[in-house]
C-alpha cells in the first residue's frame, strides 16, 4: 500500500515545524489521499490539540482552530453576534461532516475543481508547471473573478465567505514565530503561472480565527447560497452581507462572494459605494454591479456572473431586513421562507 | 442467511397478500446482520483491483507491470498480454442480458474507465497501490463522447431485440388533416445508476466447482452467462445474491470486471474478491445514455391528437449496442390516429449503456409530457383536460384494448388531493412570497411484462413451510411481498413461511427487472403453494380417517394452516393430515410465465402532479409538493408498494433537477464520477410527497392480477416537474437537468 508515517502532536509546540501534512478532521485530506491527489509521506495528527475554545476577547471573538464546524455553528456568541457565520456553516456539507470538520481545516480545504481532483489531468495547483486542465474543459463551476490562465479554480468554503465579510483574521504560528493574515487575503490568487504561493509556509499552523466585534451589524447579517440540490452541495455562487443602517442610511457595509474565485471575494468597492446610501434595491443593485466589476467568464460560465450579482443583491436585501431571531430550517437557502418581496 | 423467518406481531385482516407488512429482512439490515457480497471473507482471500483507462480511445502502449508486481503484497497482475481466455467470443450473446464480456482481450481502449488490468494482492491496499503503479501509457485518439461528435449508426433494434421504429396509421394524411403542428425538442443527459452497493464479487473454486457471491438481479441468467464464458456446466456454479444494495438495472448483467475476478480465482487457486470503487462504476457497468428527442403533435381544431411522431437520437458504445428506447414511451399513452416512432444512434467512446430504472420510459415520458403541455398551451387548454381529451381507450400502437386501465381514476384522485382545480392557465400567475409558484402534471405509464419463473413450496410436519425460488431483493421488498403471496398459495400464515431465495441452486425466479418480478416470481410461488395444497387435499379427502374424507377437491378450502370442508364446518390441520399419512413434508412445484401473444395491452398507469417554487432572480427550483396516484393491479403489500412509488417519484426529482454525468470532451474522462459531483436528491429536496394507489382488478395480466410498481413512479414525474417549472416561470425547459441559469 501507499505507506505514510503517522504522528500525533500532543501540544502546539510539537505541531509547529513538524514535517508532513496536518490532519485535523480528515474530511478532505483523506479523500484526496484515497484518490491519489495528495500523497504525504507523513501525517501529523493535530486533531487533539487544545485549540478548542471559542473565547470572547477584547473587541471580538477568538475561535480555536480545532473547534468543530458543528460546535461553532451552534455557539451562542456566534449565533448572537455573527449569525451569517452560523448560517454559512450550517449550509455547508452534511451534519456528519460538520461534526468532524475543524475550523482550521475548513480554511485549508482544497478546491473541488474536478481537474485538480483528477491526477491524470494537468493542474498547476497540484503539479506546478503542468498547466491548467480546467481551461477549455467543463467550467460551469469555475472562477469568474481573480483567475488567470494558470488556474481557474474556486475555493469551496462557505464559512470563509462569512469570515471574510466579518473582517476575520487568521492567526498563524510557525517556526519563525506568529503572524496574522486577514481572511480575505489568506488564500492566494493565482498568478500567470499557476495557483500562487501556498498560504502557509512549511511547518506553519493555523491556531485561531479572530473576529472583530460587528457592532451595529450584528443583527443585520446574512449568508445566501445558490445550489441545485437543496442541501449537501457546494455553492454555485454565494454571498455574505452585513449592514448597519442609521436614519435610513447605510453606515457600515460588508459584502463577500463565494464560489467565484480562488478565495472568498471581499467586495470593498461595493461596500464603499453602499455607505451613506439608502438601503434600497437600487442601492444594492449598484453595489452588486460594482462587486462583479472586472468579472469575466473563465469558460462556459458567463451565467455565474449574472448569478453572483443577483445573490449579492439578495444577501444585502436580507441583511437590511435583519437577521431572524432563529436561523431558518434551511440555512442560507433561497427557500428559507424569508424573502417577502 | 437464506432463512428469513422473523418474529411476527403483524395485525392482519384476512389473507396475507394485501397487508402492509414491514420488511422481513428489515431487522437484519438495520443491525448489520444482512451479509452482502463485499462482506465475504473466505479463508485465503485475495483482493483484486482493476486499473481503469485514463483515455477514451486509443491503445495501451505500456504498463509498468514490474513495478506493480514488485510492490509488497501483490500476487499477480493481469493485462491484455497475459489475459486469461474465455470459452466464447466476448461478443457472443447467449441470451439478451449479455453485454460484451470485456476481459482484457486487447490493448485497445474504447472508453474512459475501461478496465485495462487486474491486480491481485493479499490486501485491498496493496492491490490498489499495485494498480496505481501500473502507470499506463497510451497512444490516444481524440475522444468522441457527445451526441454531436459521435458517429451516426443505424440499427433495427434498440434493446432486448425490440424494433427501433414503429409506424401505425397514415401519418401524412393525419398531418394534412391537422389544424396545428407542434414540435418539441428535449435533451436528457447521461445518467448513472449509482446503487449504494457497488458491483462486488467474491469468487472461489473448489476443484471444478465455482462459488460466487455477487449482487445480481437475474441469478439464473447470471449463472448461464458465467457458465458459458467459462465453458463449464451451469450445475458447477453456485451463485449467492441474498441482498442487493440497490440495482436499478446495473446489476441485471454480469460485466467483464466481475468475470475477470472469477478467472483470476481459478488461475490462482485462491478465493478472490473485487469491489468496484464509486468512480469505477462510471463506464464498465452500464448507464442511461443521453437522448435528443423531437416530438411532433398534430392537432385538430378541438385539440385531438391526429398524429404523434417521436424521434430519439441516443448514444451507444463503439463495440456493443443498447439504445435508450425513449420514443417507445409514446406508443400507448395517448390516443392518436397515426403514430410514428424512430430511434437513431451515435457510436461514442463510452461504456455500453444498459437498462436503468425505466429504461426508455423515463427519458421518453419526460419529453412526451413536455410535448403534451406545449400542445395544451397552444390550444389554450388545461393540461389535465387536454390529456383527458386525448385519453387512449385502446392502445394506439396495437389497437388492442387495455387489460385494465384506471388512469381516469388516478387523474381524479391525484388532482383532488393536489387541489389542481382553479389552476390559472397562464404561467407566472402564482407566487409564494417572492418565489414563483407553478403547477404541472404528467401521465405515468409502465408496461407489465411477465418473465419465466419456477418455485417450490414445501409444507412441513409442524405446519410450517419453506418456499424456494432464486428471487432478488434489491431493497424493493421481494423477501416480504413474495412470502406473502406464497403464504396465500399455501393457505398458511406468512410467519410460518421460511423463505429461501437469492441462490442459484434454487428454482429460477427470472429477472428482477421490468417491474415484473413480483408478478412473475409471485405467480410461480402461488402455484407451487397451490400444488402442495392440492396434494394435501388428495391425502385428506381420500383418507377415511380424515374429517375431510369424501369432500372432494372442489369442496375444500385451505385457510390458516387447515383444510376446511365447504359443505360443513369440519376441518383438519396440515400437521394432522401429514402425521396420519406418515409424511415429513409435502412439496409443491409451480411455474409462471405469459404464454402466447397477448390479446390485451397491459400497463400500469398513474397521474403525477407537481408544485414547484422557483426563485425569480436566481432560478433555483424546489419541488414543494409531489402527489401521484397509481393503478397497478393488485397491490400485494401497500407499505412496500408506496415505498417503491415514492422512490420512483424521487428518482424523477433527481432526473428533472440533479442527475447528469459530465465528460471532459477532450479526454472523454468523467469530471463528476462521485457522489460529491453527481447529485441525487437528498431529504431536503423532498419536502412533501405522496403516492396513492387506485384499486384495479386485472384478469388478464396474470392469475393474481399483479402489475408491478418498481419503475412507473419515474414516468410522469419528470414531465410534471418540468411543466410546473414552465407554469412558474413561463420558460419551457428544453433539457434535463433543469439548471437555474436556464430560467433567468
Amino acid at each position: 500500500m501507499n505507506r505514510f508515517e503517522y504522528e500525533r502532536a500532543g501540544t502546539l509546540a510539537e505541531a509547529i515545524g513538524a514535517e508532513g501534512a496536518f490532519l485535523a478532521g480528515g474530511t478532505n485530506l483523506l479523500d484526496l489521499m484515497k484518490i491519489g491527489v495528495q500523497a504525504p509521506a507523513r501525517l501529523v495528527d493535530i486533531s487533539r490539540l487544545p485549540l478548542t475554545e471559542i473565547e470572547p476577547v477584547e473587541g471580538g471573538l477568538r475561535i480555536g482552530a480545532m473547534v468543530r464546524n458543528s460546535t461553532l455553528a451552534r455557539d451562542p456568541q456566534v449565533l448572537a453576534k455573527y449569525p451569517a457565520l452560523a448560517e454559512a456553516l450550517l449550509s455547508g456539507a452534511s451534519a456528519q461532516l460538520r461534526n468532524a470538520a475543524s475550523t482550521g481545516g475548513n480554511v485549508m480545504q482544497a478546491t473541488r475543481c474536478s481537474y485538480y481532483q483528477d491526477p491524470l489531468s494537468p493542474c498547476n495547483r497540484r503539479n506546478p508547471g503542468s498547466g491548467c486542465g480546467a481551461l477549455g474543459g467543463e467550467t460551469r463551476n469555475h472562477a469568474v473573478l481573480g483567475w488567470t490562465e494558470g488556474c481557474i479554480a474556486t475555493h469551496p468554503s462557505d464559512m470563509c465567505v462569512a469570515l471574510a465579510a466579518y473582517d476575520a483574521v487568521v492567526e498563524i504560528s510557525g517556526p519563525e514565530g506568529a503572524r496574522s493574515v486577514a481572511m480575505a487575503e489568506f488564500h492566494p490568487l493565482p498568478d500567470a503561472q499557476g495557483a500562487g504561493d501556498a498560504p502557509l509556509a512549511a511547518g506553519e499552523i493555523i491556531t485561531h480565527i479572530r473576529l472583530p466585534d460587528p457592532g451595529a451589524m450584528a443583527r443585520h447579517a446574512r449568508y445566501v447560497k445558490l445550489r441545485e440540490r437543496t442541501s449537501f452541495a457546494f455553492a454555485i455562487v454565494s454571498a455574505a452581507a452585513a449592514l448597519a443602517v442609521e436614519d435610513g442610511r447605510i453606515t457600515q457595509a460588508r459584502l463577500a462572494l463565494g464560489g467565484v474565485a480562488a478565495r472568498p471575494w471581499r467586495c470593498r468597492t461595493a461596500e464603499a459605494a453602499l455607505l451613506g446610501q439608502p438601503a434600497t434595491i437600487e442601492t444594492f443593485t449598484r453595489a452588486a454591479e460594482l462587486a462583479l466589476e472586472g468579472a469575466s467568464p473563465s469558460g462556459a460560465n458567463e451565467a455565474k456572473i449574472r448569478l453572483a450579482r443577483k445573490i449579492a443583491i439578495r444577501a444585502l436585501e436580507r441583511a437590511a431586513a435583519g437577521t431572524p431571531e432563529r436561523l431558518p430550517a434551511l440555512p442560507a437557502s433561497l427557500f428559507a421562507g424569508d424573502d417577502n418581496g | 442467511m437464506a432463512d428469513m423467518m422473523t418474529a411476527g406481531g403483524h395485525v392482519r385482516l384476512g389473507s396475507n397478500a394485501g397487508q402492509g407488512l414491514t420488511r422481513r429482512d428489515g431487522v437484519l439490515k438495520v443491525t448489520g446482520g444482512a451479509g452482502y457480497a463485499a462482506d465475504c471473507r473466505p479463508e485465503g482471500l485475495l483482493h483484486a483491483v482493476t486499473a481503469s483507462a485514463g483515455i477514451a480511445r486509443g491503445r495501451v502502449t505500456h504498463l509498468d507491470v514490474a513495478a506493480a508486481e514488485a510492490h509488497p503484497g501483490v500476487v499477480k497482475v493481469y493485462t491484455h498480454a497475459n489475459a486469461l481466455p474465455l470459452a466464447l467470443s466476448p461478443d457472443n450473446k447467449i441470451h439478451p442480458f449479455v453485454w460484451r464480456m470485456d476481459a482484457l482481450q486487447s490493448d485497445e481502449v474504447r472508453y474512459a474507465g475501461q478496465p485495462i488490468a487486474l491486480v491481485v494482492a493479499h490486501s485491498l491496499e496493496a492491490a490498489t497501490e499495485g494498480a496505481r503503479l501500473l502507470a499506463p501509457q497510451y497512444d490516444a485518439q481524440p475522444a468522441r463522447v457527445t451526441l454531436d461528435d459521435a458517429e451516426p449508426y443505424e440499427t433495427d433494434t434498440t434493446a432486448f431485440g425490440r424494433p427501433s421504429g414503429h409506424s401505425s396509421g397514415d401519418i401524412e394524411a393525419a398531418r394534412a388533416a391537422a389544424d396545428s403542428h407542434l414540435t418539441t425538442t428535449v435533451e436528457t443527459p447521461s445518467q448513472y445508476h449509482n446503487p449504494l452497493e457497488p458491483h462486488a464479487i467474491t469468487a472461489q473454486w473448489h476443484g471444478d466447482q465455482l462459488e460466487i457471491d455477487t449482487p445480481n438481479q437475474a441469478i439464473g441468467l447470471a449463472k448461464q452467462t458465467i457458465a458459458a464464458f467459462l465453458g463449464i456446466d451451469p450445475s458447477q456454479i453456485l451463485l449467492r445474491s441474498p441482498f442487493l444494495g440497490g440495482g436499478f438495472g446495473a446489476k441485471a448483467i454480469v460485466f467483464g470486471a466481475q468475470f475477470l475476478t472469477i478467472l483470476a480465482a481459478r488461475d490462482l487457486g485462491q478465493p478472490v474478491k473485487m469491489v468496484l470503487r464509486r468512480d469505477q462504476m462510471y463506464g464498465p457497468v452500464g448507464h442511461r445514455a443521453p437522448t435528443r428527442q423531437t416530438l411532433q403533435l398534430d392537432l385538430d381544431a378541438e385539440g385531438h391528437i391526429l398524429a404523434l411522431e417521436h424521434d430519439t437520437i441516443t448514444t451507444t458504445s463503439t463495440f456493443d449496442q443498447f439504445l435508450e428506447s425513449a420514443s417507445n414511451a409514446s406508443h400507448s399513452v395517448y390516443a392518436t390516429s397515426a403514430l410514428r416512432t424512430e430511434h437513431h444512434a451515435r457510436r461514442a467512446d463510452i461504456g455500453t449503456p444498459g437498462p436503468m430504472r425505466a429504461p426508455g420510459e423515463a427519458s421518453g415520458s419526460a419529453a412526451l409530457e413536455i410535448a403534451m403541455d406545449v400542445a395544451a398551451e397552444a390550444r389554450g387548454m388545461d393540461p389535465l383536460a387536454f390529456r383527458r381529451l386525448n385519453y387512449a381507450k385502446i392502445d394506439p400502437s396495437t389497437g388492442l384494448a387495455f387489460s385494465s386501465k384506471a388512469l381516469e381514476e388516478c387523474y381524479a384522485k391525484a388532482a383532488e388531493a393536489f387541489g389542481w382545480e382553479g389552476r390559472p392557465l397562464a404561467p407566472r400567475q402564482m407566487r409564494e412570497g417572492r418565489l414563483l409558484k407553478g403547477w404541472g402534471m404528467g401521465t405515468a405509464q409502465f408496461p407489465c411484462p411477465m418473465f419465466q419463473a419456477a418455485a417450490h413450496a414445501t409444507l412441513r410436519a409442524d405446519g410450517s413451510a419453506v418456499i424456494e425460488t432464486s428471487a432478488a431483493d434489491m431493497g424493493q421488498g421481494a423477501w416480504t411481498a413474495l412470502a406473502q403471496i406464497a403464504a396465500d398459495g399455501l393457505g398458511i400464515d406468512v410467519d410460518k413461511v421460511e423463505f429461501r431465495s437469492g441462490r442459484s441452486d434454487l428454482p429460477d425466479a427470472g429477472v428482477a427487472g421490468g417491474s415484473g418480478h413480483t408478478a412473475t416470481a409471485g405467480n410461480a410461488l402461488f402455484n407451487a403453494g397451490a400444488d402442495a395444497v392440492r396434494q394435501m387435499v388428495d391425502l385428506a379427502t381420500n383418507d377415511p380417517a380424515s374429517p375431510l374424507f369424501g369432500a372432494g377437491n372442489l369442496g375444500v378450502t385451505a385457510r390458516g394452516g387447515r383444510l376446511h370442508r365447504n359443505d360443513d364446518d369440519r376441518s383438519e390441520s396440515y400437521e394432522d393430515i401429514l402425521a396420519r399419512a406418515g409424511l415429513e413434508l409435502l412439496r409443491g412445484e409451480g411455474k409462471a410465465s405469459r404464454e402466447g401473444t397477448p390479446e390485451r395491452a397491459m400497463f400500469s398507469h398513474g397521474g403525477v402532479f407537481a408544485e414547484v417554487l422557483v426563485d425569480p432572480d436566481l432560478g433555483q427550483i424546489r419541488v414543494s409538493r409531489l402527489i401521484g396516484a397509481f393503478a397497478a393491479g393488485r397491490i400485494i403489500n401497500p407499505r412496500l408498494a408506496r415505498s417503491q412509488l415514492l422512490g420512483g417519484m424521487i428518482w424523477g426529482i433527481g432526473f428533472a433537477l440533479h442527475e447528469e454525468a459530465l465528460h471532459d470532451a477532450r479526454t472523454g474522462r468523467f469530471v463528476n464520477n462521485d457522489f460529491a459531483g453527481y447529485h441525487v436528491p437528498v431529504n431536503a429536496d423532498v419536502p412533501m410527497i405522496e403516492a396513492m394507489t387506485v384499486h384495479e382488478d386485472d384478469p388478464f395480466v396474470n392469475a393474481l392480477g399483479i402489475k408491478g410498481v418498481g419503475e412507473i413512479g419515474v414516468t410522469g414525474t419528470v414531465g410534471a416537474i418540468a411543466n410546473a417549472v414552465w407554469h412558474a416561470t413561463g420558460i419551457r425547459p428544453a433539457r434535463f437537468p433543469i439548471h437555474p441559469e436556464s430560467l433567468i
